[in-house]
């Protein structure tokens, strides 16, 4: 060492590995305007094309007539479902073991649903094309009401009329879809039956939209001399939609690239495959030159991927004391005409079973319908691991009426239940283990910060004002301590489609001591390019800044099954850090031979390995780099590469507790957020400041759909709120500045202690927002009331409370 | 229907273009003239994500016609920096984290440009209803704001020191 | 969302304009700031084979206040009334109005008179007009007439103003005394929930004269004449308040849609009326 040297704390701070506020590499290109997105792909001669689409909810197709439209000049072709019959995809296959029309098949099923599909040469060819395709329907009976579908007489899916065995077991009804049962459902009624105290209530977790701010879109451009397809598009994970492209098409796998382009946004809207993409695959190999699809808002959220649409009814039991003894859960599934919900194979209702939530419950049940009705497709996890919203939302509002039952404190009714930190790793009733957690610190912490007793001493005065007439103002704290589950998965429990949920990441470092590295993940905003390099950095010594992050192309990057569900840094998170473990292990052995001395002589050093016990002998990874490439080395390969497919022993289960302070017009139903304070443990930090982003906006996404974001139907399955003007996406100005704060507690069995953050504030925020409406009326003998909390929804509360006798 | 020629000044630059009347302005921008920054999000004018400067004020691109744009001066995204120099609010969203998938930030920096040309110390309160045109998904807005006020405040101490 | 395909005039003086709209009739539209137009237009909702854009007419810009008259011509923007110090000195409830339509990108383009022609009852700015007493001047083939905002509107999306006519300026004397524009939205860029114009001239205690109307709480904007009649006089105490409110809510007749059903309107209704009625008394 000399004195040009940097010292230890400066190689590390020139790393800018984990732990680092890094500024993100994205942005340059962004705030530029050169972002790379669907729509800004344009490929020589490329055709566009567009759908038209039912304008009834369910009707039978008599007659499509597309003579008008193809005598349009420039129009290339109009396909239907006879045209696609022949190749067998005018049905799909959906994620959950169901099949989907690409285009109607002798009926339609939900308002908007794709009839035909026109290619024309340039936008405004294809909408006028759109408008000249004439069809004829003969409208049927509707059905938008689970329950009444399942009594209902009318058969939805006559596809499938008559068959008892479903993707998940029997089938109940026509209209029934599944039943997914877990844990111990006779016990669990003996214990609820015989218990001191009971709680029931139902909620509906009403029908959302993930709504990115880009919609969906895809390019596919099939290279008839070479054989190759390439396809660009929405894909959250790319390298499934390669293999389902195969399948479908006959083309084998590896004659087709996916390239997922820099995506606007995603929140699980991208995960699903859509008929846009089979039929633009289809009219590019038909035509041979690139077809675009790219939707319109209104298609968005009236066709592509909703979300939630749960109706759940709970009890739940305890001692006197509030010790929690047992719950039962049942929900009714609404899936719309076709179950392509997003989950696991094995998973039906995702990870729905994580409904005991935070707390230490000795026996639990939970059984769940799947059914159809006339609605669109969907149910993704809208920034959620699989249906994990829905099972944080119950228990947490379940947690609140036991506490009414009981008259106590809904926050000392949750301390008294938490799993306690020595009884991690944590066997639920429900079949998960959770990896590692501290709840009663963080609680503890987030009650001290808010000063929770002075919230409540407040909230008795403000109730005591308004009974004398003082004020018409009313003030609730919402309260939620929220358990996530993500990073799907083990292989041996969670699949797409049969593909093992691993992730993966290779490494390449070059001579000059720089690197490249590719995973099988895609970014839709989380920053990946900026902190999977942190991770890096850290692993093997070379600074975040010399490392490139590649994503989203399947000829390129390894197989992995891509980004949603938090599982981006748990699975391929992990993925990196072991690939670079393996770098680390091959620039051992170089440098040990580099410096004369054993393998086991030398210890990594931050940037280096150095002589043990001499530390002024050593070699950077950048000598090491170099070594790989111009030096023989006995006994070792030239080149410093590596690669990892990493297959997670357990979920990650981030937690964290939020508290809202919220002011509420009785007689208006305007709502005001004075104050929000979250709390998240999301394990090892990598990025504060990407942390902290991601926390921002899941709790903003969070108050939108608590606060008024709704797919409405009307009886005729009509979309009620199919415009930005009725679904509710919040401005700056209905949003307020949140505080942030943190415990660490890492994963025992993540190989740097991470455990994913991106969805944890959506869902803790929605049960938070939701139980600061519900405990302002709490004091005039609310029980519980269903989201959204739209102004005239609290003001119906307000009113069936007798709040505007006056 | 016939084309017409379509003339504006784009970026400082004279731009012909040869449109039908009811090609929109986004459309034109961005699939003529190549300048993919404003981006398309609701088509109902309600997200701000094509938002561009026509003539001093801030426009949603997607609700006007190109022939509406005749004579008329644009400024996009792509006119306000460049890779060798960025516009301080482009600085100041990317020191601040004001942004995560990109796709709304060339409409909101284009929106934030206009504000601060009107109202150069703007207060919170101020950036937030001066902003409340332009929606975005991922960052719950608190970092834009910051980007914003902060990028306000560099451009009066810029200005300060220049007197 | 792509419209069908039109013709573009861009005339420079109203006559050029009226002289398209003679030609076309039902099959021409003129275009002001076109952020309501434009949508239907792209919907395919509203069929323009002929779109006159009004944006060269110079003659239909700018704010002209002589003495207390003042003269809006149809294409200031709700940006420019916003901006206008004269015109805030003179009419404040103005500003106060067109702070709370749309968003900031939507006020640059919006037009004062595009917003009180077509007729949405959602428009805030009929009401407004309504509430003012202002008069709208109308030109066609067969010369310039005038029409009080409060007789203008027929139905939503119906007004007195003939297909071939244009609306070119709007008058009205500036308002005396206190003023509040009220309105409940759920988020920016909505339509009012309900919303409510007040003014109200003070003679020492007692109010001496007022002036409520109120937007998308009917199918047309509502003046209410009884409301006023229920204040004038009165010290515009908790009973007068109330008399007004009872009045003005007689006039309504709001429809449900996915702000709330018609009890809820009428509960807010009422509400923001008498916020309105309130707050333009403390300024008076």
């Amino acid at each position: 060492m000399n004195d040009l040297t940097p010292d230890r704390d400066e190689r590390v701070a020139n790393l800018k590995g984990l732990g680092c506020s890094r500024k993100r590499v994205e942005d340059a290109r962004f705030t530029q305007g050169k972002g790379n997105y669907i729509d800004d792909i344009s490929l020589p001669g490329m055709l566009h094309g567009d759908f038209v689409r039912s304008p009834y909810a369910h009707a039978r197709v008599k007659s499509i007539n597309t003579d008008a439209a193809m005598a349009l000049d420039g129009v290339i072709a109009v396909l239907t479902a006879k045209d696609l019959e022949p190749l067998s995809l005018h049905w799909m296959p959906t994620l959950a073991g169901d099949k989907q029309m690409v285009l109607a098949d002798g009926k339609v099923l939900f308002q908007g649903q794709e009839v035909a599909f026109v290619v024309a040469r340039d936008r405004y060819i294809a909408a006028d094309a759109v408008d000249l395709v004439e069809v004829e329907y003969e409208e049927l009976p509707v059905l938008v009401d689970p329950f009444e579908a399942l009594k209902s007489e009318v058969v939805l899916r006559e596809d499938l009329d008559g068959q008892t065995e479903g993707a998940h077991g029997p089938r109940k009804h026509h209209n029934h879809i599944f039943t997914w049962e877990v844990g111990d459902e006779a016990g669990t009624n003996a214990v609820i039956d015989d218990a001191d105290v009971v709680a029931e209530e139902t909620m509906y977790y009403h029908r959302t939209h993930p709504c990115p701010l880009e919609p969906c879109g895809c390019l596919a451009s099939m290279d008839k001399v070479n054989g190759k397809l390439t396809l660009y598009g929405t894909f959250q994970a790319p390298h499934v939609v390669r293999t389902v492209a195969s399948l479908l098409s006959g083309i084998e796998e590896h004659n087709i690239r996916v390239v997922s382009p820099d995506i606007g946004g995603g929140f699980g809207n991208k995960v699903g495959v859509y008929p846009g993409y089979v039929c633009s695959i289809v009219a590019s190999i038909v035509t041979g030159v690139p077809v675009k699809w790219v939707e319109d808002r209104m298609e968005n959220l009236m066709t592509t991927a909703f979300a939630r649409d749960y109706w759940m009814k709970g009890r739940i039991s305890a001692t006197r004391e509030g010790k929690i003894t047992g719950l039962h859960c049942h929900v009714t599934a609404d899936h719309g005409a076709f179950d392509a919900c997003a989950d696991p194979t094995k998973f039906p209702a995702g990870f729905m079973n994580i409904c005991t939530g935070s707390y230490d419950i000795p026996i639990a049940y939970l059984g769940v319908d799947g059914v159809y009705t006339n609605k669109a497709p969907g149910g993704v996890s809208y920034r959620c691991s699989f249906r994990v919203t829905e099972a944080v939302y119950f228990i947490e509002r379940m947690i609140e009426v036991l506490a009414i039952e009981l008259n106590m404190d809904a926050a000392e009714l949750r301390r008294i239940n938490f799993i306690r930190k020595e009884q991690f790793p944590y066997q639920s009733a429900l079949g998960w283990e959770y990896d590692s957690g501290d709840y009663h610190t963080a609680w503890d912490k987030a009650l001290a910060a808010v000063d929770y007793e002075g919230l409540r001493k407040e909230q008795a005065e403000r109730v005591e004002a308004f009974k004398r007439g003082e004020t018409r103002t009313l003030m609730g704290i919402g309260l939620s301590f929220f358990t996530e589950i993500v990073g799907a998965g083990p292989v041996k429990n969670c699949d797409i489609l049969g593909m093992g949920m691993f992730d993966s990441c290779e490494i390449r470092i070059h001579p000059t001591g720089s690197a490249i590295a590719r995973l099988g993940t895609i970014s839709q905003g989380q920053g990946h390019a900026t902190t999977f390099a942190q991770i890096l950095a850290s692993e093997i010594g070379i600074p975040a800044d010399s490392i490139t992050i590649e994503e989203g192309d399947t000829d390129t990057a390894p197989y992995g099954l891509g980004t949603y569900g938090s599982r981006s840094t748990p699975v391929a998170g992990a993925a990196t850090a072991m690939a670079g473990r393996k770098i680390r292990a091959k620039a051992q052995m170089i440098a040990a031979y580099l410096l004369e001395v054993h393998d086991d002589d030398v210890e990594f050093d931050v940037d280096r390995f150095v002589v043990k016990g001499a530390p002024e002998r050593f070699k950077t990874m950048g000598e090491i780099a170099y070594a790989a490439y111009n030096q023989a080395i006995p006994g070792v390969e030239p080149g410093l590469e590596a690669v990892s497919y990493y297959d997670p022993p357990n979920m990650t289960y981030p937690f964290g507790a939020y508290v809202c302070v919220m002011d509420i017009d009785v007689d208006t139903g305007v709502t005001d957020i004075r104050r929000f304070y979250a709390l998240d443990d999301c394990g090892t930090r990598i990025n504060p400041m990407v942390i902290e982003g991601q926390i921002h906006g899941g709790l903003t996404e969070a108050l939108a759909v608590a606060m008024g974001q709704e797919i409405a139907y009307d009886d005729m399955g009509n979309v009620k709120t199919g415009t930005l003007m009725d679904f509710f996406l919040p401005t700056a100005w209905e949003v307020p500045n949140y505080e942030t704060d943190h415990t660490v507690t890492p994963s025992p069995h993540h190989p740097i202690g991470a455990k994913g953050v991106g969805e944890s504030p959506h869902v803790g925020g929605v049960p938070c927002f939701s139980n600061a409406v519900q405990d302002a009326f709490r004091p005039f003998g609310l029980r519980h009331t269903n989201m959204p909390h739209d102004h005239w929804r609290i003001w119906k509360t307000a009113n069936g409370l007798g709040l505007h006798d006056t | 229907m016939t084309k017409q020629i379509v003339e504006m000044t784009v970026n400082g630059e004279t731009r012909e273009v040869m449109v039908e009347p009811r090609e929109l302005l986004i459309y034109v921008l961005r699939e003529q003239l190549r300048l993919t920054g404003p981006h398309v999000g609701c088509e109902t004018s309600h997200c701000g994500a094509c938002t561009v400067e026509i003539n001093g004020k801030s426009v949603k691109s997607c609700t006007m016609f190109a022939v509406q744009a005749q004579g008329a001066e644009i400024t996009t995204i792509e006119g306000l920096g460049s890779p060798d120099g960025l516009h301080v609010l482009q600085e100041s969203f990317k020191e601040h984290h004001g942004l995560q998938c990109g796709y709304c930030t060339p409409g909101m920096i284009t929106r934030a440009h206009r504000l601060l040309q009107e109202n150069p110390n703007p207060t919170e309160e101020e950036v937030r209803f001066g902003m409340a045109g332009n929606i975005c998904r991922c960052t719950g807005y608190q970092n834009i704001v910051k980007s914003i006020l902060s990028a306000a405040a560099e451009i009066n101490s810029a200005s300060e020191a220049a007197q | 969302m792509i419209p069908p395909s039109f013709e573009y005039h861009r005339p420079t003086d109203v006559a050029g304009a009226l002289a398209v709209l003679a030609e076309h009739g039902d099959d021409a539209r003129v275009l002001a700031g076109g952020h309501s137009l434009i949508p239907m237009m792209k919907l395919r909702m509203a069929d323009v084979p002929h779109l006159i854009d009004l944006q060269d007419v110079a003659a239909l810009k700018g704010i002209d206040i002589s003495g207390d008259q003042i003269t809006i011509g149809a294409m200031t923007t709700q940006h420019e009334l916003i901006a206008s110090d004269a015109l805030h000195a003179a009419a404040p409830i103005i500003r106060e109005a067109a702070l709370q339509i749309a968003d900031p990108q939507v006020r640059y383009m919006g037009t004062i008179g595009g917003n009180v022609a077509n007729g949405d009852p959602g428009n805030d700015m009929p009401g407004l007009m309504q509430c003012l007493d202002a008069r709208f001047t109308l030109e066609g083939a067969d010369g310039t007439r005038t029409v009080a905002a409060r007789s203008f509107y027929e139905a939503a999306y119906m007004t007195d103003r003939d297909d071939e006519e244009i609306l070119t300026h709007i008058s009205f004397a500036a308002p005396r005394g206190g003023y509040a524009y009220e309105k409940q939205k759920r988020k920016i860029g909505d339509y009012a929930t309900a919303a409510c114009a007040a003014l109200i001239e003070r003679d020492g205690d007692k109010v001496a004269a007022a002036s409520v109307a109120m937007t998308n709480l009917s199918d047309i904007p509502v003046f209410s004449e009884a409301a006023a009649a229920a204040l004038v006089g009165s010290a515009c105490d908790d009973a007068a308040v109330k008399a007004a409110v009872g009045a003005a809510l007689e006039d309504i007749d709001p429809t449900e849609d996915n702000r709330g059903p018609v009890e809820f309107k009428m509960h807010v209704a009422g509400i923001i009326i008498s916020r309105a009625i309130q707050r333009a008394w403390s300024r008076a």
